[in-house]
């Protein structure tokens, strides 16, 4: 059992979580994944790591409630405990002779952004942060990212929150004006992912995607995670999660992604009313 | 004198129109007469034929004369000296290839059903009101298993048992390996494997899920760090196999691994599960072994017309014959000599159909088997809404990759020599691992072997 020593909510839908595990962080990197179960009975599911520190055993988690499981996971309060919590599994971010990175987050993405951001910071490397959200109402890590961050901006659809506008549109204005990143790191929804990797593709600046796909195991034995990339077929799991953002198939990434939609609509809807009830 | 009828005891099954439509054990097992008189079959052969097909050598004679006589804990503890797992190897054993395909009976008429009577002997061990267990003493000397599936129980249970303080590492949240996200619950129910972990605990085997070795934990600091002396791979082969054709990742395509782990280990099929899985109208499964008929199985009794593809005949199956021949009575239809070449997408990115090649036999290829080859410009589409994978597995890399000094084959396969020992010091590998995909008894003997040799090695150390 692994007990939740800290929670704190960021926005009316996403959580954050300090989680007790002391082997699993005594092995995290950033970029690397756990996969947790509430209860028993409970799904698994990936998420990625946000924080860890190694010698007070913890592990921090933000979530954005989506269904029935996060649903589950954000009824929960500090002294209770995750029935299993596995980890870190995946590959951690590859920083090694990177000078000058351009982060670009979106949503609750930027949570799984911000120890990237920081770790290359920590390492030396110029960071530029770019995070986008909705609106101001769902801003989270801001005074993080800006001390991980040599220049940080901060845009929102409808301009509530920094620039109004999309992250492409920010990352483009840095680059024509003359800021040569040697990698782009992006992390948040696929639909962002895609057209950031778009635009980079266009700079020719290698660029880094980090996928969170269906995921069963999270160890290679069930597929369910696999993507097409450069033509080839990866486990998002063992492979990843973080690919060449230029030769990911990502039309095929957001179908397999919507696979479970309708189930997991009706699941978490499910779980509202069982909650409610139980008020 | 033996009863020298030539047909065994059938054995009594749910009926194939009601169990094609619920998750609960098809075989229902013989009743104490039944076992009494098939065990009344056995000659009691002096040269001990069956024997000589067990991958783990019970004294096969020896239990079914306990059985004849009805004294089953006799027979229980016979073949317990042997196997670690009576009722789940009674269950899932292919014995029509092994002890039951040497047994005399067999020449002229039906074998003695060791199986079942194996089952018979340990349901009704279970059955009993639980006995305390002694516990082995305790010799001091720490052994790791990695990998709580047949193998790595088969090794935790035979090192228990001399006194090895024996700690089992498992990925998963729940422990069993393939016994408990492969094998479906109508042909092994779970809690008999609880049951037999159960077991193993009782004798002190320490079971620690949620642990990723290679990740959470690598042998080197198994061995260095936490003193475990000796180290048993038994990591299985977990990795499924796709053909590499075009439409293979669109939705609606499963790897068999993900669609029986969803079933089998999350409990997709019950209606208040909070996993998922797809009640396909129409699925193919691709492929002949055991985890392709599990697959089908399933897909029919969520509710789907199903139709197994497989590239040669009915002949070449490699899955169990009980189980191709269930699979059949429960309505699953087989197309052979056909390969799929592509899988067709619906507007939305759905499986629509798949298009294979027919295919004729001709000589036979390297593992014996004719080999099929492409009957040119032959094809037929099958509509589906739903295509399951089943075409092997590969041993995961994940322990190869961060362990240093450990030599694998090409193909991944860990190196081992028939003991078990790898090119590490100290570290012994066994089962699927080692071989490739193969059987749950065949891991088991391999588990048993290196126990063997990991006994031999640290009291020489």
């Amino acid at each position: 059992m692994f007990e939740i020593l800290e929670k704190r909510s960021l926005n009316p839908t996403v959580t954050l979580m300090k989680i007790a595990a002391p082997k699993v962080a005594k092995k995290a990197e950033p970029g690397q994944f756990i996969i947790l179960r509430t209860d028993e009975n409970g799904e698994r599911i990936p998420l990625t790591i946000a924080d860890f520190d190694r010698s007070a055993g913890t592990v921090t988690i933000i979530f954005q409630i989506v269904g029935a499981t996060t649903e589950k996971l954000n009824h929960l309060n500090e002294g209770e405990c995750l029935h299993d919590f596995v980890g870190p599994l995946g590959r951690a971010t590859e920083t090694e002779g990177l000078k000058k990175v351009a982060v670009v987050g979106g949503g609750v993405g930027c949570a799984i952004a911000y120890p990237v951001a920081k770790k290359l910071h920590d390492l030396g490397v110029e960071v530029h942060s770019i995070v986008g959200f909705r609106n101001q109402d769902l801003v989270i890590l801001e005074d993080e990212f800006k001390a991980a961050s040599s220049k940080f901006v901060l845009m929102s659809d409808d301009g509530s929150a920094g620039e109004k506008g999309l992250v492409t549109d920010a990352l483009k204005k840095l680059i024509e004006s003359g800021e040569k990143y040697d990698r782009v790191i992006t992390i948040g929804p696929l639909i962002m992912m895609k057209f950031v990797c778009q635009l980079t593709k266009q700079y020719e600046i290698p660029t880094v995607a980090s996928m969170n796909p269906i995921m069963i195991d999270g160890t290679g034995m069930c597929g369910g995670c696999r993507l097409t990339v450069g033509g080839e077929t990866k486990f998002a799991c063992v492979d990843g999660p973080e690919f060449d953002g230029h030769l990911i198939d990502f039309d095929e990434a957001m179908a397999r992604g919507a696979m479970y939609k309708p189930f997991e609509r009706k699941a978490h809807e499910e779980t509202c009313n069982l909650f409610k009830e139980v008020k | 004198m033996p009863n020298m009828r030539a047909t065994r005891n059938e054995m009594p099954v749910q009926d194939p129109n009601v169990r094609n439509k619920n998750f609960k054990e098809v075989a229902l097992g013989y009743t104490e007469e039944q076992a009494i008189d098939e065990a009344q079959r056995c000659l009691n052969c002096k040269n001990k034929p069956c024997v000589t097909g067990c991958p783990v050598q019970i004294d096969i004679p020896a239990f079914i004369a306990e059985v004849a006589k009805g004294d089953f804990a006799e027979a229980y503890k016979i073949i317990t000296k042997s196997s670690s797992l009576p009722a789940v190897c009674g269950r899932v054993c292919p014995q029509e290839n092994q002890c039951e395909g040497k047994c005399v009976r067999g020449i002229k008429g039906e074998a003695v059903a060791i199986g079942r009577l194996e089952r018979f002997v340990a349901d009704w061990h279970n059955a009993q009101p639980e006995a305390a267990v002694e516990k082995p003493a305790s010799n001091g000397h720490k052994a790791a298993i990695i990998g709580s599936g047949p193998s790595g129980l088969a090794c935790a249970g035979d090192l228990i048992k001399k006194g090895y303080d024996v700690t089992v590492f498992e990925a998963l949240h729940v422990a069993g390996g393939v016994l408990s996200y492969g094998i479906p619950e109508f042909r092994l129910p779970k809690d008999i494997v609880q049951k037999e972990i159960e077991g193993l605990k009782a004798l002190g085997v320490k079971v620690e899920t949620n642990t990723v070795v290679g990740r959470t934990v690598a042998i080197d600091e198994l061995m260095k760090e936490e003193g475990f002396e000796t180290v048993f791979i038994g990591s299985g082969a977990g990795l499924p196999r796709f053909m590499k054709i075009p439409g293979e990742n669109l939705s609606g395509v499963y790897s068999a691994n993900e669609f029986l782990t969803r079933i089998n280990l999350m409990k997709a099929y019950k209606e208040d599960s909070t996993t998922p899985v797809q009640h396909g109208k129409k699925a193919v499964i691709v492929g002949g072994g055991n985890v392709a008929m599990d697959a089908a199985r399933c897909a029919k009794r969520l509710g789907a017309d199903v139709t197994i593809v497989y590239r040669r005949t009915e002949t070449e199956l490699p899955a169990r014959a009980e189980e191709v021949e269930h699979a059949k009575e429960e309505g699953i239809v087989f197309k052979f000599l056909t390969n799929p070449v592509e899988i067709k997408a619906t507007d939305n990115g759905w499986v629509k159909s798949v298009v294979c090649q027919e295919m004729e036999l001709s000589e036979p290829d390297a593992s014996g088997r004719a080999k099929p080859v492409p009957k040119e410009g032959a094809f037929v589409e099958i509509e589906a809404d739903c295509v399951i994978m089943s075409i092997g597995t590969s041993p995961n890399p994940l322990i190869k990759a961060t362990t240093e000094g450990l030599d694998t084959q090409k193909w991944g396969g860990i190196i081992a020599d028939d003991n078990g020992l790898t090119s590490k010091e100290g570290v012994y590998a066994g089962g699927d691992a080692v071989t490739g995909a193969a059987t749950v008894i065949l891991a088991m003997g391999a588990g048993k072997k290196a126990a063997a040799a990991m006994d031999e090695y640290m009291q020489n150390k």
